[in-house]
């Protein structure tokens, strides 16, 4: 089975340098990048191996790129690795960009090259001291190396890269809330359209891409794209980053075949359930999509199969529930989670979020009441997308629509018991 | 136009404007409140929630918000639809879960769009049942009060001051469901335009202090259209009042002038119609005591009449009084004896910048007409000071290029966040020419510094470049040539090039340099505007009647024999220096002042009659623009007070028409104005006579919810007294009369059923943020002759300075430098002390630090000042506030010698 995007990852061991790295093919893509296809024939062939944006949103990465205006009098274009990795739960891309940093930045040149972007940004969560110290030094050692800079291997191309850490704020991972940030606003969304490939970055053409994203690309460009997309078991190309937390025998992280099911990826990787604790649901993509419950175990983790499933693939990176653990609290604790990182720009957000944590906590600690129940409905029907301004809101809202769902009886116990009956 | 189907029915609307604008231009109810018309569209709010639908199979739909919605042909939308109308419902509910409880004590209550707008989705229950959210409330200064608990995060309070006004010191802190909007920390609101937050915040958050003070309910309150006299603009205002009391001023939107917004003088300076000082009573000189004493109405009117007959009398005209009372001191005196009480250089500046906008191929804009200018040369105004709402014009203009960019990659221009992302800071150009740094300097291309000559000269070399028939100057500085060579390709290049310079600085060459710029672009085909900032509400009015300046009376053929003067609304000590005024009143035996407030001249007076402030009487104007425009009276005054005109025809029995018919009410005076004058003529246009009705019905004051009526004057006679009538205007000083939409000259307040807040005016304009129904009030005066011109030819001569004197300019402040508005406490409060500027260079050979005070004479008065360094002087310049309570008269051109107090 490959393995292309951790095939250089030794755990427990320093990252490859440059000339490890460019021992192991790197680099590769980017030569052949600048010495045989034109800009758009690299955008073409993202596009036709299906490489679907990582972050979770699941678009075409290809056809995001196809978007930015390509004519030659705009001068500016902006090229953003999204690795503010908030989303609860994962934990995919700090593995890439602690392991193999330069796979990222090839990545990112090639991508730049696509979009005939001159500046690139990493924006990178702010806790993710490590990854940004392995960074700096290998965008230093590209930079030396004649990859990053003016005239790239004497291509005529440009591309500076830099590195900027997040102060951490959920939001800074919405696109462009991230935009937002970078220039030094409020962390607030902005309302599409005009979309970041218009308007991005300082008001000039943007593509934000997901680490994970844009460390597929340099293996697409050597090998193709009928090879990225025969990595999958699905139609959805390529590999995926799978991880598990919870209460299962081995929490981590895996590359596995796109497609790859839940129960071979919680059995046969994460080791099953831990002694004792039995498996009653899980968030297959982070916190902010639905849980799936025991009958969904032999799903295809990709897009379309998720999305068939009642959920999403998210970030791939799933979060257990089990049978010790009270779902109220367990949701609970996500609503704060989402409430506390409202940017406040929105309504129903905003006033919505703190109400729907404040009704958990109430039923939490037994002093709920079936309206309660009502009133949490009544939020995972009108926070929906759409209908907030950003995606922040509904996504908070899959958690609880899906426990409310699986897991109702549960919610009426605590108010029938006046208490949680897992603390009792 | 663009046909689209709302509840199944039909329109054709305008494409360029989002689906929020085109509801509330048709007349449908759809809630809001983070869309503004002057701040566009951000989406934040999620308040005008519609359903969209496919197409006619569609059954479903889903939920859009309206303002980020562009217009589609063919487009299906409900408002009607259930779930659009839940969710709205739904976006106040959430909003209440915060919101306090306090609407009965609440200053916005009554006037409150998110009362408007709850009642209006019919939320009623409440299902939140946790605590709500406190927050600490801050000091902003004397004019806006802060209750951030009341607040719903609409983020219009800094959109607007923020990116609207370019303030700096509002801004949004914090995160989720704790959001603040204030200060970094307690103080002042800096910026000049801050009073708009009051009607800008939809709901109690910014509330006027002024109000507070002498608080009543919104809906008690008597009110009147009306215009601001505290500076040239004539920006249109609704002044309301209470038990006597001049309560406060709200905007009144005029979609050629001032749209919706007026600056922090404009609304707050009114409180001097409240002052102690105010003149109530008629007043006469003792001849025993020498001192003034109370009379009354018919004594002194029969003294005055006995004087006037037998005597030779003159009359001083005012630049802040109605044409109409300038006009009937005029009848009364005679033109021969008619002066216009301003200083000689303020006279031949005006008669200049007449002449200017009377016979020159060059179009005066009106305000509104200055925000779609695409490139700006201001010459020696510090706009924000002397003509606050044109520096906000200037901001408007220099940003309007966003509209532009945002064009070209089909971003509608309503779209503001996604506009303003794409231009990020860039402008349209301004350039500034000023003898010292200006407030607009922070949107400015470029900004030259120089004494007010070496501005003129700059302008003048402008006019050069541009065409090589003006004039150019050999002297001029290599600094300021390339200045001006770059302005002029700035300017050459422009589709809308506008010159603004006006008679602040007290220099013609200024004002003639700016035509001379005009008249170049015009001779290359360019439309190039001109606009001139004068010194006072009616100040073009009065330059346009006959008669010289009162200085020049000495002048006059038997000037000994004038025993009596007639001065109107003036306080002559602002118009010339001490010696020269007090010399000028010695002259006259019998000196009457018909004046509304205390001054250094109704002191000096023999006879005083009180006259009525704006608030107290009706009137025309003629703003700086050429745009005659109609104030009305709020209410009837305690006392003797009315209106200056009133008084004048008191006095005057031969004030008659053809059919020896007495003049009576405001119109006669109007109409023999603009029968004898015919650039005048229009002014009877301008708003309905006073005979006009609607249903026969006239046009109520009040609104229909004013209350306490039969108990307010119960504790001095239990029957209801006769309200006052009209004579002047078809508007009464009651709630009774005609409910509908008065014609838009004459509306006294914006109320529409379920809309009791400002935002009500969208139901008066023909489309949203458009003119209002029936046309935008005013008549303008002044259009551009298709002549030539001709050029200015007398450029000023290079600057030397003097080893021991400096050339002194003024400089001013939006609060204190005019006249009446610095009597009201707020803007006294914020009122600096008058002080002399220098710059660093001449500071040190005085051997003055920013500590130091200094003795100067000007105007032959002796006085002593703080002093302030100014980088930005030129050398040999020194800088005097001008027009604060404690500033001397100043004139140009003056040296004055510097002698440091020790």
């Amino acid at each position: 089975m490959e393995r292309p995007l951790t095939k250089n990852i030794r755990p427990g061991r320093p990252p490859l340098d440059l000339k490890e790295y460019e021992r192991a093919d790197g680099y590769q893509s980017l030569k052949k990048c600048l010495k045989e296809f034109q800009p758009k024939e690299v955008t073409k062939i993202v596009q036709d191996s299906n490489l679907k944006g990582r972050g979770g949103a699941g678009f075409n990465t290809g056809m995001k790129w196809s978007f930015v205006p390509m004519n030659g009098d705009i001068k500016q274009k902006y090229l953003v690795a999204n690795a503010d990795e908030m989303e609860p739960g994962t934990f995919k891309d700090r593995i890439l960009l602690e392991g193999d940093p330069h796979l990222l930045i090839e990545g990112m040149i090639v991508s730049a090259y696509a979009i005939q972007a001159s500046t690139g940004y990493i924006f990178i969560r702010g806790e993710y001291t490590e990854a940004a110290e392995i960074l700096r030094k290998a965008l230093s050692e590209a930079y030396n190396a004649g990859y990053l800079g003016k005239n790239i291997l004497r291509s005529g191309f440009t591309f500076d890269l830099h590195i900027h850490t997040s102060v951490g704020r959920y939001m800074c991972g919405e696109e462009t809330g991230l935009l937002n940030s970078l220039e030094g606003k409020r962390a607030i969304p902005r309302a599409k359209p005009p979309f970041p490939q218009v308007s991005g970055l300082f008001g000039k053409p943007t593509i934000v891409n997901n680490v994970e994203t844009l460390c597929n690309v340099p293996h697409i460009i050597n090998n193709g794209p009928v090879w990225f997309k025969n990595l999958s078991r699905t139609d959805d190309g390529g590999t995926k980053l799978y991880g598990v937390s919870g209460k299962v025998k081995k929490p981590g992280a895996w590359e596995l075949p796109m497609g790859t099911t839940i129960r071979e990826i919680l059995e046969e990787h994460a080791g099953g359930m831990m002694d004792g604790v039995k498996f009653k649901g899980v968030l297959p993509g982070g916190a902010s999509t639905d849980f799936l419950v025991e009958e969904h175990l032999d799903v295809k983790m990709d897009f379309t199969n998720l999305m068939k499933a009642g959920s999403r693939l998210g970030t791939g990176t799933m979060i257990v529930l089990d049978d010790k653990t009270c779902p109220v609290g367990f949701v609970h604790n996500m609503e704060r989670f989402f409430a506390q990182e409202s940017c406040g720009w929105c309504t129903p957000c905003r006033e919505g979020l703190p109400w729907v944590e404040k009704i958990l906590r109430t039923i939490d600690s037994g002093d709920g009441t079936l309206e309660d129940i009502d009133l949490l409905l009544f939020h995972t029907k009108y926070l929906g997308p759409g209908n907030t301004f950003c995606a922040l809101a509904p996504g908070a809202m899959e958690p609880l629509q899906s426990a409310l769902k699986y897991f109702m009886d549960d919610f009426k116990r605590h108010i029938t018991q006046r208490g949680c009956p897992w603390r009792h | 136009m663009t046909k689209i189907i709302i509840d199944g029915k039909t329109y054709d609307v305008n494409p360029k404007k989002n689906l929020l604008e085109i509801c509330l231009s048709i007349g449908l109810d759809l809630p809001y409140f983070c869309w503004h018309p002057e701040l566009g569209s951000v989406g934040a709010c999620r308040q005008c929630a519609v359903t969209r639908y496919r197409d006619e199979k569609d059954t479903e739909g889903r939920l859009v918000m309206a303002c980020m919605e562009p217009v589609q042909e063919n487009m299906r939308i409900s408002l009607k639809d259930s779930e659009a109308q839940k969710f709205r419902k739904n976006v106040i509910e959430w909003l209440m879960t915060n919101h306090p409880h306090d609407c009965p004590v609440c200053d916005e209550g009554g006037e409150c769009h998110l009362q408007d707008m709850t009642v209006m989705t019919g939320h009623t229950h409440r299902r939140y049942k946790f605590k709500k959210r406190t927050y600490k409330n801050q000091y902003l200064g004397p004019f806006i009060n802060h209750e951030m608990n009341r607040c719903i995060q609409c983020y219009r309070c800094v959109r607007y001051y923020r990116n609207y006004a370019d303030g700096k010191d509002l801004n949004v802190f914090a995160a989720h469901n704790h959001v603040y909007f204030g200060r970094h920390e307690e103080g002042i609101l800096e910026n000049e335009f801050s009073g708009n937050l009051i009607e800008v915040c939809p709901t109690g958050v910014f509330t006027d202090k002024t109000l507070k003070k002498n608080y009543t309910r919104k809906w008690d309150l008597t009110n009147a259209p009306s215009i601001c006299n505290q500076c040239s603009l004539g920006c249109n205002i609704i002044a309301a009042e209470r038990y006597g009391k001049l309560r406060r001023i709200l905007s009144r939107y005029n979609g050629k002038v001032n749209g919706y917004f007026i600056c922090d003088r404009g609304r707050f300076g009114y409180e001097y119609v409240n002052h102690r000082k105010r003149i109530k009573h008629t007043l006469m000189r003792n001849r025993q005591n020498g001192n003034l004493q109370e009379t009354n109405k018919d004594s002194i009117s029969a003294s005055l009449k006995e004087i006037i007959s037998k005597k030779k009398v003159i009359g001083v005209g005012s630049p802040r009084a109605s044409l109409e009372s300038n006009y009937a001191l005029m009848k009364l005196v005679g033109a021969e004896n008619f002066y216009h009480g301003v200083s000689e250089n303020e006279f031949k500046m005006m008669k200049t910048v007449i002449d200017i906008l009377q016979n020159f191929p060059v179009r005066t804009p009106s305000q509104k007409e200055i925000e779609k200018a695409d490139a700006v040369l201001i010459i020696g105004e510090d706009l924000t000071n002397t003509a606050p709402m044109l520096a906000l014009a200037v901001r408007k203009a220099a940003k309007n290029v966003r509209g532009k960019l945002g064009e070209k990659v089909n971003i509608p221009e309503w779209n503001d966040a996604a506009v303003r992302e794409l231009a990020q800071d860039a402008k349209n150009p301004v350039y500034i020419l000023s003898c010292h740094s200006t407030k607009l300097d922070d949107i400015a291309a470029d900004v030259y510094h120089g004494t007010p000559d070496e501005i003129s000269k700059a302008a003048y070399t402008v006019a050069n470049f541009i065409s090589s028939d003006a004039p150019a100057d050999s002297e001029i500085s290599e600094d300021a040539s390339s200045f001006a060579k770059n302005i002029s390709s700035i300017l050459l290049n422009a589709e809308h090039p506008l010159i603004i310079s006006g008679t602040s600085l007290l220099s013609e060459s200024a004002i003639k340099s700016a035509a001379n710029i005009a008249l170049a672009l015009n001779s290359k085909n360019l439309k190039a505007e001109i606009s001139f900032v004068v010194p006072e509400a009616n100040s073009i009015g009065l330059a346009l009647m006959s008669g010289e300046h009162f200085g020049t009376f000495n002048e006059k053929q038997d000037n000994e024999n004038y025993e009596t003067v007639i001065i109107l609304e003036n306080d002559l000590y602002r118009k010339a220096g001490k010696n020269t005024a007090d010399g000028f009143l010695k002259k006259f035996s019998n000196v009457v002042v018909i004046d509304h407030t205390e001054n250094r001249t109704t002191v000096k007076a023999d006879f005083v009659l009180p006259a009525g402030t704006f608030a107290e009487s009706d009137g025309t104007l003629i703003n700086h623009e050429g745009r005659a425009q109609r104030f009305y009276q709020v209410f009837v005054p305690t006392g003797e007070i009315q209106e200056s005109w009133r008084w004048l025809k008191n006095i005057n029995t031969r004030m008659q028409n053809q059919n020896g018919k007495q003049w009576d009410n405001l119109s006669d005076f109007t109409n023999a104005l603009a029968d004898e004058m015919p650039i005048l003529s229009g002014i009877t246009e301008i708003a309905p006579p006073p005979g006009f009705r609607m249903a026969k019905q006239k046009i109520p004051r009040e609104p229909h919810r004013y209350s306490g009526r039969t108990a307010m004057h119960a504790n001095i006679d239990v029957s209801e007294p006769k309200p006052p009538e009209d004579p002047d205007s078809p508007l009464t000083f009651t709630m009774e009369g005609y409910r509908g939409e008065p014609p838009s000259s004459i509306i006294p307040f914006f109320w529409s059923p379920g809309w009791n807040s400002a935002q009500s005016i969208n139901k008066y304009q023909i489309e949203v943020g458009g003119p209002l129904h029936g046309g935008d009030p005013g008549v303008r005066i002044f259009e551009p002759k298709e002549i030539p011109g001709k050029y200015f030819n007398i450029i000023p001569e290079k600057f030397d300075r003097r080893e021991d004197q400096w050339f002194m300019f003024p400089v001013y402040h939006i609060f204190g430098s005019d006249e009446l508005s610095a009597l009201s406490p707020g803007i006294a409060e914020l009122t600096p002390e008058c002080y002399l500027a220098l710059n660093p260079d001449d500071a040190q050979k005085l051997n003055l630090s920013k500590e130091s005070r200094v003795e100067v004479i000007i105007s032959e008065e002796k006085i002593n000042l703080p002093v302030k360094i100014k980088f930005e002087l030129a050398a040999g310049t020194a800088a005097i506030a001008a027009g604060l309570p404690d500033s001397p008269f100043i004139d140009s051109p003056s040296w004055i010698k510097i002698n440091k107090v020790e």
